[in-house]
């Protein structure tokens, strides 16, 4: 049912006051007839319909003074359809009094449209923009496009929902040919397909598939492969944990003095990364039972110590291995991580490049984390993260002192070690961190 | 049924060709001794000897011109274009010569000529070994470009291709030789040039496409049906002509057509597919035509990242499709 409003007539008028209403409730109006007197201080106008219908409710008393664009009253039109056209209470006719000369040039080229008259509607309905197949379908099987429910963008009636329609009413058509009159209630409801949310009446987009708030993507082969192995590793591998801390000082003292010089004469940065692979490989060479893997039943000890590292790349997460780490210097680590990150980020990594790892270490630091639970990288035997390094108050001697700390946690493999190896190894790792500094050699 | 390669494939209905027509004959660089770089005249130099297997000087323009003379006499050559990214130094042989032969003689000669060319990228061919050059011969009247995009389809259109009296560019998508495999038939068999064949059946959209990037349209059409989404899937298989009739029927059955092509997307051929549609299948759209195509730069890259930024893969294919299928 549209509204009629007060209209704006004139720049700077933002009120009017009604006048004389020309209609009571209930009496028929005609399109462009004139149904109140509205005054302002610049001009009277008449306020026309621009519906047919039936005034149906008067909201403004004559007398009263009201804002532009307030409802002045409602009309009853005689289609619903009508009243998705919004209204407008444009064309204000304005009859100039006699003695209001003056304001009536200001007031003459004002009568701009009111604001809009349009009633909201319940549902977005179609713009009446149809694509050529929809309208080649109404024209061809009569169909009336504001019977059709639109499950397009913006709620479009798309070529489908006309078919679904015409199969619908095809179907009732030749139901109801067979059916008893009383029955006829069939027709109200919507076709099975288009099902209808009962608080909006709004159709639901795609119910019959998933829910249209989730977006449903395959996984990449990466990411399949990725979630095969973690989770034959948590379900194969009794994963336990543990964690110390270590005071790396002075390593970040050394570091802050050197990488500069470093990064200019070796081209690479210098990361903490290549010192916690250094220390995790010496300690492996302390307690080689670490670097193992738990094969049906046997254990294997690896004479070799190849370490794994983990990249993340646009694809996923690689897992390139350093072989023979315990072999390289400082220096030498840096580069390899350097090299072996370049690959995996460019999609380069050989097979032999990921190929034969005994041992993991995970620089989790490097993206912030202070604490983290690593799966282990099947079917090696333990994995260590090392966590950022941060500044934080620690007990020295009886003193509060402001040292470079970091987590060193590591998930084993119970089958293969128990927590008093794992600890002796997590110390031997922590002291050897502990122990980097200004007299450290990179070479 | 033997299980072939693309590759195998075209090298089967090449041999097959020379086998059962003495005026078939391949010349091109290193197809002889070397076997082709890509091996795909591997053995037939042993077969047929160095009469039919010509090895050429590195000059296209001369491969495809000694081509038009041989076949203007009544010979069948099969010129191989290393890289179809080559092919345009022997431009003015295609397009002056051998498409207008038959129409400047008013058909007293012909040009039974077939020129293969690999092209397409996604193999880091980079500038000058990635490229597609389709749409620049797909202008031409007189000539007939095929684009097979399965084994059997390389080896039956092959085989059409030799058989035809006029010239047929048959293009090889590099990337699908040693990908795919399938069962490709022994026996004497062609497929028609001139039409596509529907992959896939389905009624929410429908997706045009050719050579490589048809199976992705197919992978993301399998993607897309656990969505709900039903596809209709065109392979165009042959360029020029187009299979209009397949064309349109295949608009109509959905009104909501997307055309999917590796090669740039300005006066591509979705272009060509496009236009088609809109002057005989206005009054059935339900959508406005799509084309996916490669981005409007000079060349595929050379670092992996942009050359992946280049190429279409199946997430951009899947969210096309699916944004029509909202539509």
């Amino acid at each position: 049912m549209p509204d009629v409003k007060m209209p704006q007539l004139g720049e700077s008028v933002t009120e009017g006051t009604v006048g004389q209403w020309f209609k009571k409730v209930g009496d028929p109006v005609a399109q462009y007839e004139p149904l109140l007197e509205v005054v302002t201080d610049k001009v009277t106008a008449e306020v026309p319909s621009d519906f047919d219908g039936v005034l149906q409710e008067i909201c403004v008393q004559e007398g009263d003074t009201v804002s532009v664009g307030t409802v002045l009253c409602r009309v009853a039109t005689p289609s619903d359809r009508t009243a998705q056209v919004p209204a407008h209470v444009s064309d204000v006719s304005v009859q100039t009094q006699p003695q209001e000369n003056e304001a009536a040039k200001s007031g003459a080229n004002v009568p701009q449209s009111s604001s809009e008259g349009a009633v909201t509607q319940p549902a977005p309905r179609p713009s009446g923009r149809f694509s050529p197949a929809v309208l080649s379908l109404a024209e061809e099987h009569h169909v009336d496009l504001a019977d059709v429910t639109g499950s397009g963008e913006g709620g479009r009636i798309t070529r489908k929902d006309v078919l679904v329609y015409l199969e619908h009413r095809q179907s009732h058509a030749t139901a109801t040919t067979e059916v008893k009159p009383d029955t006829a209630r069939g027709v109200q409801s919507p076709p099975p397909t288009r099902p209808t949310s009962p608080s909006t009446g709004l159709p639901e987009r795609r119910t019959e598939s998933a829910d249209a708030d989730v977006e449903v993507v395959e996984a990449t082969a990466i990411r399949k492969t990725i979630a095969r192995r973690m989770v034959d590793s948590k379900h194969n591998a009794p994963h336990a944990w543990t964690m110390v801390e270590a005071d790396v000082t002075r390593l970040a003292q050394f570091r802050d003095t050197a990488k500069v010089d470093f990064k200019r004469r070796e081209g690479v940065d210098l990361t903490y990364l290549p010192f916690f692979i250094k220390a995790a490989v010496e300690a492996l060479k302390r307690f080689p039972e670490v670097n193992a893997s738990w094969v049906d039943g046997q254990i294997h000890y690896k004479k070799r110590v190849h370490i794994s590292i983990a990249v993340a790349t646009d694809a996923g997460l690689a897992v390139p291995v350093i072989h023979d780490a315990d072999s390289l210097s400082i220096a030498g680590l840096a580069h390899r991580i350097n090299e072996l990150a370049a690959k995996a980020r460019s999609g380069r990594l050989t097979v032999d490049d990921v190929q034969g790892g005994t041992f993991t270490v995970n620089n989790t630091g490097a993206f912030g984390s202070v604490l983290s639970q690593p799966i282990i990288n099947a079917p090696q035997a333990a994995i260590l993260s090392c966590e950022s390094v941060v500044k934080r108050p620690v007990v020295v001697d009886d003193a509060i002192a402001i040292r470079s700390m970091v987590n060193l946690c590591m998930s084993l493999d119970h089958r293969v070690l128990d927590g008093w190896v794992a600890g002796q190894f997590l110390q031997a790792v922590r002291e050897r961190l502990c122990s980097f500094g200004a007299e450290t050699v990179l070479y | 049924m033997p299980v072939r390669q693309y590759i195998e494939a075209i090298h089967d209905g090449l041999s097959a060709e020379m086998a059962a027509d003495d005026r078939v004959f391949v010349l091109g660089e290193d197809v002889g001794v070397r076997g082709g770089v890509f091996r795909v005249t591997s053995g037939l130099f042993e077969q047929f000897g160095e009469a039919r297997v010509v090895d050429t000087p590195l000059a296209e323009s001369a491969i495809v011109g000694v081509a038009i003379g041989a076949a203007a006499v009544g010979m069948r050559p099969v010129a191989e274009i290393q890289f179809a990214d080559f092919i345009l130094p022997a431009m003015n042989q295609i397009v002056s010569e051998a498409a207008k032969m038959r129409y400047r003689s008013n058909g007293d000669w012909s040009c039974p000529l077939v020129v293969r060319a690999p092209y397409g990228g996604g193999i880091h061919g980079a500038l000058y070994h990635s490229q597609s050059v389709e749409a620049l011969f797909a202008h031409v009247p007189g000539l007939k470009i095929a684009t097979p995009a399965t084994p059997a389809d390389a080896k039956g259109m092959l085989r059409a291709a030799i058989r035809d009296p006029d010239p047929v560019l048959f293009f090889e998508h590099k990337k699908l030789y040693r990908l795919l495999k399938e069962d490709v038939p022994d026996e004497d068999y062609i497929v028609p040039l001139g039409k596509a064949a529907v992959r896939r059946q389905g009624d929410d959209i429908t997706v045009i496409s050719y050579g490589y990037v048809l199976h992705l349209v197919l992978e993301a059409a399998d993607r897309l049906a656990s969505e709900g989404i039903t596809t209709e899937v065109l392979d165009l298989r042959t360029l020029r002509p187009l299979d209009e009739e397949a064309i349109l029927s295949a608009a109509r059955k959905t009104g909501k057509v997307l055309i999917v092509h590796e090669d740039n997307k300005v006066a591509g051929v979705g272009a060509e597919v496009s236009a088609m549609i809109a002057e005989k299948a206005l009054f059935d759209l339900d959508a406005p035509i799509a084309r996916l195509a490669g981005p409007e730069v000079p060349a595929m890259p050379f670092a992996p990242p942009l050359e992946r930024a280049y190429l279409l893969d199946v997430e951009k294919v899947t969210n096309a499709m699916r944004e029509l299928a909202r539509f």
